[in-house]
């Protein structure tokens, strides 16, 4: 895949309907040369004006109240709630990432996330573990590396095992390979620990922060929650990005244009494999321990939950998604009678399903358009980012149109 | 760019949210707050519920009341996975402020909260039904206490039993995970020691449904087979092994021949006839304590069990052990609950199924049934104590040092082959 074909793939019409112009006006293609000049001449400093021009007062609002969020909340709601929410967004981002925008939903996106969180595991410092298994004891940035590392290689290897298949085959295929690697992790006594995993797994201290206490725990979780966040943000704008939207729309017509579809899908998966990995020694540091039930058939399904609760039409929505969740698995058991707590769970994630198939973010741009607007805008409009499930025929068109 | 404005302000929204649901902490020191966890969800939803049932039992013979001041029970539930015990703790210790933690189910639960609870130095954890060996003999918690014998504890004295029915060589079927290692050791620790044999292993996975091949590798030459399943797994074996015509006596872990297993309908069920058993109660105790005990349970809870099972009991001592702390200090919870450390580490009391003491890592030394299969007049199944080994420690009556050497159980450990 060369980086002119990316480009061209950006300057095509598909690329051009998905980001950047509204999907009523006819996309033409430009003249790929002129492209390319203007984007040398003064592509950074206009990239970034035009990036720092898009920031407004919601975007410093909410920035400012995650990073304030720490000095008004208790600890319980710093690290429980905020953290939580933090980390398993990032999980389920990698699965938006690749379900909304690359159109492959799999279920492995939690045991590559375990697999991360064994690694650091099994390479750093943990207590003794039953049957045998015992950590190397090595530093952490030598163990955070290295877990994060096989993680990618695994999310590849899930990848490359699952990108020929489509739609219920590759969820089918990618549980197959989470539920294998949780039973692996079950009866494997002499790496994984088995049964029991392991025990006193401490966040490192660094410069005498203690990232196991709530507060700097949040902050390292909302680093890496804002840079998973805005770093797909980017790659959604870059060739690589649209390219993927592109296999996901039309993967037949990509492969005409010269594409490797295959390819692609491959390293979107290794890129979400990233994610995944980094939300996994987050989250393992979070509960300061790894089991096999951390990495289990109802685990996978939640980061499932998590990213469809939320919406995955934007990278958002897997965060707002994992606050949603966490809240309601909180404190769910204190709206009713006790014993009945998950009816409480069940009804909330259904009645979102039910009337918002696009999760929150759907029920949003719905208030939005319906009652803000009094319904006069038409449904798509607000949501042209790209990744809407209604628009297929509409960038078909566009690409038709590139291809006259 | 729409997308994200809808979606930022979204957040914010339920940022806000957050900083509403905040609530208040708990003033209130006449009403003293426990929090109860147990599962209500997951594998062990069903024991889970009669672990509550356990809680409320205790707390009702209570009056409610305990040291002057009013009892609070809050309810809890994990899914018998670690990390949501842990969810489950720090929800009720953090955001509701209990005063007391009673909890969780299973081992490896116990010993996440364990570790929990050495974040929390200035309150009581007191332990609910897990039975991991790990739990307070590898790095205990200061403030983690376990009124109930765990499950290695519980087979202290089966091997004894089976040398003087005369097995001298012996065959293990056994659930691959902690709480049948530390009850095979239970048993093997003596039974080796006195010269039997346990010329092969089995360890299956948790929820295995074939065992022919396990049965087809039984040794012709075994005078017995140990085995150490539980629920679905127990009768599944037990059937399959009917069918296969195994003609081998039985000895039977903690939970493989209750009564759930011995309701089951076959041939084989006749030839259970006589297997011995051990655990921390029976259901055929003949004491006035435990005879009061079940109809309490009974009176209590008409939906619950036929009688209370091992989890209620559980529960019902260490709430129970609780509550007399509560008494011994009057309620007195100041100074980080110091008072009542000391009086729980000192405390001594006659539970419905014996004496119960503490031990210097806070686990419990208590009294260990020994019982065989018997035909009640109605014709049903029930298991009749032979025999009560008393004060069993931690350390299955060996010395610290030996048992040290020994290690905790697992799959290898001990080995008499």
């Amino acid at each position: 895949m060369s980086a002119a074909q990316w480009r061209r793939a950006m300057n095509s019409g598909a690329g051009r309907t998905a980001w950047s112009r509204p999907p009523s006006l006819p996309a033409r293609p430009g003249p790929a040369g002129g492209a390319i000049a203007t984007g040398t001449a003064a592509g950074p400093v206009q990239s970034i004006v035009g990036a720092l021009r898009t920031i407004g007062v919601r975007h410093v609002a909410v920035l400012l109240v995650v990073l304030v969020y720490p000095w008004i909340a208790t600890p319980f709601f710093i690290y429980q709630i905020g953290g939580q929410a933090l980390v398993l967004g990032l999980i389920a981002l990698s699965l938006t990432f690749l379900g909304g925008y690359g159109g492959m939903v799999s279920l492995a996106q939690m045991s590559i996330a375990g697999l991360a969180g064994y690694m650091v595991a099994i390479f750093g410092i943990a207590g003794e573990a039953q049957g045998g298994a015992s950590s190397l004891g090595w530093p952490w940035w030598i163990a955070v590396p290295i877990g994060v590392a096989i993680a990618t290689l695994f999310a590849t290897f899930v990848g490359w095992l699952s990108v020929r298949t489509e739609g219920i085959y590759t969820i089918m295929i990618t549980l197959a390979i989470g539920v294998s690697f949780y039973y692996l992790a079950q009866q494997n006594y002499s790496i994984f620990g088995g049964h029991q995993g392991f025990n006193q797994l401490h966040a490192p201290v660094v410069l005498d922060v203690d990232f196991g206490k709530p507060v700097p725990y949040y902050y390292l979780a909302l680093f890496w929650a804002l840079v998973g966040y805005f770093f797909i943000k980017y790659l959604l704008r870059a060739p690589f990005g649209v390219a993927l939207q592109g296999t996901r729309e039309n993967p037949r017509r990509m492969n005409a244009l010269g594409f490797d579809v295959t390819a692609h899908r491959v390293a979107a998966y290794a890129v979400a494999g990233v994610l995944a990995a980094i939300g996994g020694v987050l989250l393992t540091w979070y509960n300061g321990r790894i089991s096999p039930g951390t990495v289990g058939v109802g685990a996978m399904l939640n980061i499932l939950i998590i990213a469809v609760l939320g919406g995955m039409r934007h990278p958002l929505g897997a965060f707002i998604g994992a606050i949603l969740f966490v809240l309601v698995q909180n404190f769910a058991i204190d709206v009713i009678a006790r014993e009945r707590f998950n009816l409480v769970i069940g009804i909330v994630f259904l009645s979102i399903v039910l009337f918002s198939p696009d999760g929150l973010l759907g029920l949003w741009g719905y208030v939005r358009t319906r009652i803000l607007a009094g319904g006069v805008q038409p449904k798509i409009r607000g949501w042209g980012v790209g990744s809407t499930r209604r628009e297929p025929a509409r960038m078909r068109n566009g690409g038709t149109a590139a291809d006259r | 760019m729409r997308a994200t404005r809808a979606g930022l302000l979204g957040s914010a929204l339920g940022t806000a949210l957050f900083a509403v649901a905040i609530a208040g902490s708990a003033s209130a020191q006449e009403t003293i707050k426990i929090g109860a966890l147990s599962n209500l969800e997951g594998p062990f939803a069903v024991p889970g519920v009669d672990g509550h049932r356990g809680v409320e039992l205790a707390v009702k013979q209570h009056n409610g009341m305990a040291g002057g001041k009013k009892i609070e029970i809050i309810k809890y539930s994990s899914d018998a996975t670690p990390d949501k015990a842990v969810a489950a703790t720090r929800k009720a210790v953090e955001q509701d402020k209990v005063n007391i933690m009673i909890g969780p189910l299973s081992g490896d639960e116990g010993i996440a909260v364990k570790n929990y609870s050495k974040t929390h130095p200035e309150m009581v954890f007191v332990n609910g039904s897990s039975g991991a060996q790990a739990t307070t003999l590898q790095d205990p918690s200061p403030n983690f206490y376990r009124f109930n014998t765990e499950g290695a504890q519980w087979m202290v004295g089966l091997g004894d039993v089976a040398l003087a029915k005369g097995y001298k060589k012996m065959f293990l079927i056994a659930e691959d995970y902690g709480f049948p290692y530390s009850q095979v050791q239970g048993f093997m620790a003596s039974y080796c020691a006195k010269g039997g044999r346990v010329v092969k292993k089995a360890w299956v996975p948790l929820g295995t449904k074939d065992y022919s091949s396990v049965i087809a590798g039984i040794p012709p030459d075994v005078d017995a087979l140990v085995v150490v399943l539980g629920g679905s797994d127990a009768v599944n074996f037990l059937n399959q092994a009917e069918q296969a015509g195994v003609d081998k006596p039985f000895i039977g872990g903690s939970i493989t021949v209750d009564q759930t297993v011995l309701n089951y309908k076959g041939k084989k069920r006749e030839s259970l006839l006589g297997t011995a058993s051990a655990g921390p109660m029976a259901d055929g105790i003949d004491t006035p304590a435990w005879k009061k005990f079940v109809a309490d349970y009974k009176a209590a809870f008409p939906q619950g069990f036929p009688s209370p099972s091992l989890f209620a009991y559980l529960y019902y001592i260490n709430t129970q052990a609780v509550l007399l702390g509560l008494d011994a200090v009057k309620g007195d919870l100041s100074d980080n609950q110091s008072k009542l450390k000391a009086a729980l580490a000192k405390l001594e009391f006659d539970g419905p199924a014996g004496h119960i003491k503490l031990d210097e890592n806070r686990n419990a030394i208590g009294d260990t049934y020994i019982t065989e299969v018997a035909k009640a007049p109605d014709g049903g199944f029930y298991n009749k104590v032979t025999k009560v080994v008393n004060d069993v420690s931690q350390t299955l009556g060996l010395p610290k040092a030996e048992f040290t050497k020994m290690g905790l159980g697992s799959r290898d450990v001990p080995n008499c082959p």
